[in-house]
């Protein structure tokens, strides 16, 4: 079996044809090849995959491709404007909220996702809010300090 | 040091790296799809040991998309070898270590829940996993042995046929008749009996593999995640798949974390790159974590009884170690010299203790292998010497940093000889301790427990003083101990026409930050701007033989390999300007980035002098060669030994067991330091490493091998919540004989941090009357203690 | 994975009749499901996708109940007003049902039906007294739990919502499993309209129950320290790499003082 699909990626149209057993970071990854989502876990606990689906940080991993028909998925490709960095990802680079690089997509996400919610995240909501995110590299010091300075850079730009 | 307006050494310059980080312009050997490339699954033993009496891959043919399945007989057809150790180890009485062979592929017996049997190739990576699972491999189970201690019992079901009594090595260090006689004039002897857990190294990004071969000219790429392309290259060349090493190139592109389990030459990476050229198309793997969990290398897994022998007056006598250490199936890399060369040489710590003798026992038993994960025998050493120390003082009544400071060697004592090997260059340990007691508030510690006591909790201190012998090399001394390889690092520094710096190196970045760290050096040495240097790395077919990275070895061993080459530019360059500026070449000196003439106002830019250096017209040709590229191979005259203290606070729960470090305070020597941005990070997830042995992390094997921590459902990793805010500083005394004075800080975190917060657990604990807890401590464990605790009071009730 | 069919209904009739065998499943938020199925654990012929059902969704309070749709989501949970005003416990324990990821797809209805013994809402409907309404009848709480992953369900049976009773006080205490999330036990406590006090438990045993005897000692003393005086059995308990029963059993005592002082009892 297989269904056509249809969704936004990163302000794109796009569509496949994909197998429903496809999840959303295989369609992103290997069909699009928007390899800046990674995959580290078959739990679904390491927040490597983790994307925005219509606003809602989500674990790509754990959602098939299917499910999102029609719906508006932003990754960490689509989140600078342009040659500027997201207050987040800016952040990240100034507090040295990253090592190998491999969690910060997800990492980044989560943290913009986590803002959303939470705009001005003190350090305890930040490492709460992160608990669907490992990183083996940072010891997570430096990405609360980095998704603390990103929430205030996030409102000094007018909500990034 | 050069000094020049743009110095940046020593300032923490934000990583060049990171941009392609952030933007998911990262580029990971999954990330790569390669035209016609075949997926690769492979099929796994479910048991712990079997026979295996037969490989049907018939079935896995006629699933749609399958494309070859191919055996371990296929291999061994073809003359394939096995997996080779870098490193042996004699033992006792001169006997060498057992190598059994581990072949790629299993050929009749698995050893191990995970061991290979066939890999399926297919279309997609769904055909590949369905075409694994139609495999039909008829197996027939024999009885396993997971556990070291249970292995060295009489009778334990054995490995490998012809290695008896599953003992790789019985090996030991020290003056056994100096410590018995030490043991036996004490005026007071603490004993010690400890494990150090197993753990699963769970770098995020699992590992993966992608073979490539080109019939055109017969050559082979692979792309690997691998710390050490070039080591990768030759093992697999050389021992495994018989292939000469100009037709193969090894790529490690960017790598997701390492901690020392991308150092190993894996099966897969010999079967994807044989494979690709059985099919005639890329073949790419990668594997899914329950794979890491099973085929990754594991860490520690250590059984050990310890005695500190003290004199009346708390002064370290003697010290005798009895270890078992588990092999796991098969030897990996570096796996022998694990438990031995870099364990046991650690045993003096930090300490003037006159007569140490240890013994190691290493045993195979039917579990994942076990080699070097961040520390790597280091964080095993620290953690017994800092368990017992702690033990020590608190029989003793004695302040744990008073027994310490009287133990400690003095700053005037070095250079250092340890009756365990190493003779260290420099330290100032008081420095450290006496920094982190202030960092910490030790001396007002009583109104912190106070203030948990008042909310039902409990709280306890405790400290660590560790030492590492870090960056591995040199290599007489590694090749004295055992090592099949020298240990330099190799570095070639190119000035390009218009003035632009390319390094190329043989260490290897897969989180450390080197494209900024070494840049910096680069670029504060020659006087160019950081922009205009780019640092390669992990490419065989760019950049020269070296070593790779593991052992905290990349700015002391491969920065110094960049250094020395940075001198031999300056001294062509050097005579390049003496030839332009008609001078003579010892009038001519290098500073800020300009060649000038003693005493007048005639230089040249680093720039013009490279301009020249590819456009020469008249260069004189017997004496002045053109280009400004130069190599250089650095081999350190010794180890380099950070050291540090750390003091843990923790609060016990003594409801439910639960452990919440409260305070963390690291306060570490490293020599000179390039960028402490980047420092206090590798702390910071050292750190979490050592915090997550000490708390959450315990791969578990059932008595039967089978695996009971496979997946993040059981293996609890550190996430954000269960680390504290770190106190952090550094004290400094610059390595005496590398030209940086860097000692290194990659491991320090992991090896300092669990006895510390073991410790602070104890000293928690004892007033109930807990006197050892394991690691990981979790609540259930620390509940557990508390109980047992209680009972016989409230027998004696 | 398993290959599969995919249907995604718009109705529940329409949802409830796409499943013609035992082999068809429900797919809800799928943060169980998906996951399952990545492992190779489950092999189904076909999911029937429930997330474009929207009378599967949404929160509204009726008289003296919440009721929430079984297509709603942990986060929708979580974050409501009108659930925060009536029952702020169940706020809280959405709160902290597995990560913010999961929480942004997992459903009620999806946890529920699933059963996990130690996931999270069970011991709402357990200590809250709910009642599992479906596409053919309603269900009591208490009646609907019955063994590990096993349910008063019938085959085809879809929850459409859940109907939790507003208490006078609730609180839910967690202790969780460091690597999962999951709860090592979960204590709902509540004190309903008219006094009579309910303990919903999930983690500790094969499936979410009622502790009657913690219930006893706090209907005659609504304290922590009248909880904590409760002698759990360990008989029957989990005992996983984790929890042995017994470590389970005082877990149970102790989530259930802090419930209760949670509770301002």
């Amino acid at each position: 079996m297989s269904i056509a699909l249809s969704m936004t990626v990163n302000g794109q149209h796009v569509t496949g044809t994909v197998e429903p057993r496809t999840l959303l970071v295989e369609f992103l990854r290997e069909t699009l090849r928007l390899t800046g989502t990674h995959v580290g876990c078959d739990t679904s606990q390491c927040g490597a995959c983790v994307v925005l689906l219509d606003g809602c940080s989500v674990k790509s991993c754990a959602t098939l491709a299917v499910q999102c028909q029609g719906a508006s998925v932003t990754t960490i490709e689509g989140l600078a404007n342009g040659a500027t960095l997201h207050p987040m990802q800016q952040a990240f680079n100034d507090h040295h909220g990253l090592q190998c690089g491999f969690c910060t997509p997800g990492m980044v996400m989560s943290a913009v996702d986590l803002v959303r919610h939470t705009p001005d995240p003190s350090d305890a909501d930040i490492r709460k809010g992160l608990e669907g995110n490992l990183c083996r590299c940072t010891g997570y010091q430096n990405i609360v300090r980095a998704v603390q300075a990103g929430a205030r850079a996030m409102h000094t730009s007018g909500g990034g | 040091m050069t000094e020049t307006a743009t110095r940046t050494v020593g300032t923490s310059v934000k990583r060049t790296e990171d941009a392609r980080f952030l933007t998911g312009r990262g580029r990971y050997t999954d990330d790569l799809h390669r035209p016609g490339q075949v997926h690769a699954c492979f099929v796994r033993s479910p048991h712990a040991h079997a026979r295996v009496l037969d490989v049907d891959g018939a079935p896995a043919m006629a699933i749609p998309g399958v494309v070859a399945v191919l055996t371990g007989a296929d291999m061994a057809a073809e003359g394939i070898g096995g997996l080779p150790c870098g490193w042996q180890v004699i033992g006792k009485g001169g006997v060498p270590m057992q190598e059994p062979p581990h072949p790629p592929l299993a050929l009749d017996r698995v050893r191990t829940v995970g061991d290979a049997v066939a890999v399926v190739l297919a279309e997609n990576r769904h055909a590949a996993r369905d075409g694994a699972e139609a495999v039909v491999v008829d197996y027939d189970p024999l009885p396993a042995v997971a556990h070291v201690a249970d292995a060295a019992r009489p009778g334990a079901p054995l490995v490998h046929d012809d290695v008896p009594g599953n003992v790789c090595y019985d090996w030991d260090i020290g003056d056994k008749a100096a410590a018995d006689a030490a043991f036996a004039g004490a005026a007071h002897v603490t004993r010690l009996d400890l494990v150090n857990n197993r753990l699963i190294p769970n770098a995020v990004e699992p590992r993966a593999a992608l073979g490539e071969y080109d019939p055109a000219d017969g050559s082979y790429t692979l792309t690997t995640t691998s710390q050490n392309p070039h080591v990768i290259r030759l093992l697999m060349c050389a021992f495994v798949l018989n292939l000469p090493e100009h037709k193969v190139r090894v790529v490690a592109p960017d790598v997701g974390g390492g901690f020392g389990s991308k150092i190993f030459h894996y099966a897969e990476e010999a079967v994807v790159t044989w494979a690709a050229a059985k099919v005639g198309r890329p073949v790419k793997w990668t594997a899914d974590r329950s794979e890491s969990f099973m085929t990754d290398c594991h860490g520690r897994d250590h059984v050990t009884t310890a005695e500190l022998a003290l004199d009346a007056e708390g002064h370290f006598v003697g010290l005798r170690v009895r270890t078992l250490a588990n092999m796991g199936a098969y030897l990996s890399t570096f796996a022998s010299c694990v438990p031995t060369y870099l364990y046991a040489t650690l045993l003096a710590g930090q300490y003037r203790t006159p007569a140490i003798y240890a013994e190691v026992k290493a045993l195979f038993t039917h579990t994942t292998p076990v080699d070097a994960y961040r520390g790597a025998g280091r964080p095993e050493a620290t953690y017994l010497l800092e368990r017992i120390v702690e033990k020590a003082a608190h029989e003793l009544d004695m302040d744990p940093a008073d027994l310490r400071r009287r133990n400690f060697i003095q700053p005037d004592q070095f250079p250092y000889q340890t009756p365990v090997a190493l003779a260290y260059d420099t330290g100032d340990y008081e420095a450290s301790l006496n920094r982190a007691l202030d960092l910490s508030e030790y001396a007002i510690f009583a109104e912190r427990r106070a203030a948990s006591e008042a909310k039902g909790k409990l709280r306890g201190r405790g400290l660590s003083c560790y030492i590492e012998a870090c960056g591995i090399a040199p290599s007489a001394v590694a090749g004295a101990l055992g090592a099949r390889a020298g240990l330099y690092e190799a570095a070639e520094v190119r000035m390009n026409p218009t003035g632009s710096v390319t390094v190329f190196t043989g260490s290897h970045s897969h989180g450390q930050g080197h494209e900024t760290t070494f840049a910096q050096i680069v670029a504060d040495r020659l006087g160019v701007p950081m922009a205009n240097v780019e640092i390669v790395h992990g490419d065989t077919s760019r950049i020269p033989f070296g070593m790779g990275t593991y052992g905290s070895r990349s700015l002391a061993v491969g920065g110094s390999a960049i250094v020395r080459a940075m001198d031999k530019i300056i001294d062509k360059g050097r005579k390049i300007a003496a030839h332009m500026l008609e001078a003579g070449e010892g009038d001519v000196e290098f500073s800020d980035g300009a060649f000038r003439v003693a005493g007048t106002d005639r230089s040249l830019t680093m720039g013009e002098v490279a301009f020249q250096a590819y456009v020469p017209h008249n260069f004189p040709h017997d004496t002045l060669e053109p280009g400004l590229d130069e190599s250089a191979f650095y081999d350190p005259a010794n180890f380099t030994f950070p050291a540090g203290t750390y003091v843990c606070e923790v609060e016990v729960d003594p409801d439910t067991g639960r452990v919440s470090v409260e305070r963390f305070t690291a306060v570490d020597d490293f020599g000179t330091i390039i960028n402490p941005m980047i420092v206090e990070g590798q702390v910071h997830g050292g750190v979490a490493q050592g915090l997550g042995q000490a708390l959450l992390e315990g791969c578990a094997y059932d008595d039967d091998g089978q695996l009971m921590t496979g997946s993040y459902m059981d293996y609890a990793m550190p996430r954000a919540a269960d680390i504290p805010d770190y106190r952090f500083d550094f004290t400094c005394t610059p390595c005496t004989h590398n030209p940086l004075g860097a000692k290194g800080c990659g491991e320090a975190g992991a090896i300092g941090s669990p006895p510390a917060i073991i410790n602070a657990i104890l000293d928690a604990l004892e007033p109930l009357g807990v006197e050892d807890i394991a690691m990981p401590a979790t609540p259930l464990a620390v509940w557990q203690a508390i109980q047992d605790a209680r009972a016989p009071a409230r027998a004696a009730e | 994975m398993y290959a599969f069919e995919y249907h995604r209904p718009s109705s529940i009739d329409e949802a409830v009749a796409l499943i013609t065998s035992d082999d068809i499943q429900f797919l809800s938020g799928g943060q169980t499901l998906i996951p399952t199925l990545k492992q190779r654990l489950a092999m189904p012929d076909a999911l029937v996708d429930l997330g474009g059902i929207e009378a599967l969704r949404g929160i509204r309070r009726e008289g003296d109940h919440v009721i929430i749709g079984a297509g709603t989501r942990h986060a929708e949970v979580a974050a409501s007003d009108t659930v925060a005003g009536a029952i702020p416990a169940l706020a809280h324990l959405a709160s902290q049902i597995g990560d913010a990821q999961v929480r942004n797809r997992g459903t009620i209805g999806g946890s529920v039906a699933n059963a996990d013994p130690s996931a999270d809402y069970p011991a709402a409907v357990i200590g809250l007294g709910a009642t599992v309404r479906t596409n053919r009848r309603e269900i009591a709480g208490d009646d609907y739990f019955q063994d590990l992953f096993t349910t008063a369900l019938e085959p085809g049976e879809l929850i459409t919502e859940i109907a939790f009773p507003i208490p006078e006080v609730a609180a839910y205490a967690k202790f969780a499993q460091a690597a999962s999330g999951y709860a090592i036990a979960g204590v709902m406590v509540a004190r309903m309209p008219g006094g009579a006090v309910r303990v919903g438990v999930t983690g500790a045993a094969p499936y979410a129950l009622r502790a009657t005897a913690l219930e006893v000692a706090l209907a005659a003393d609504f304290s922590p320290a009248a909880a904590k005086a409760v002698t759990i059995s360990a008989d029957g308990l989990n005992s996983d790499l984790h929890a042995t029963p017994a470590y389970r059993a005082a877990l149970v005592s102790v989530l259930a003082a802090r419930a209760v002082a949670a509770c301002g009892g």
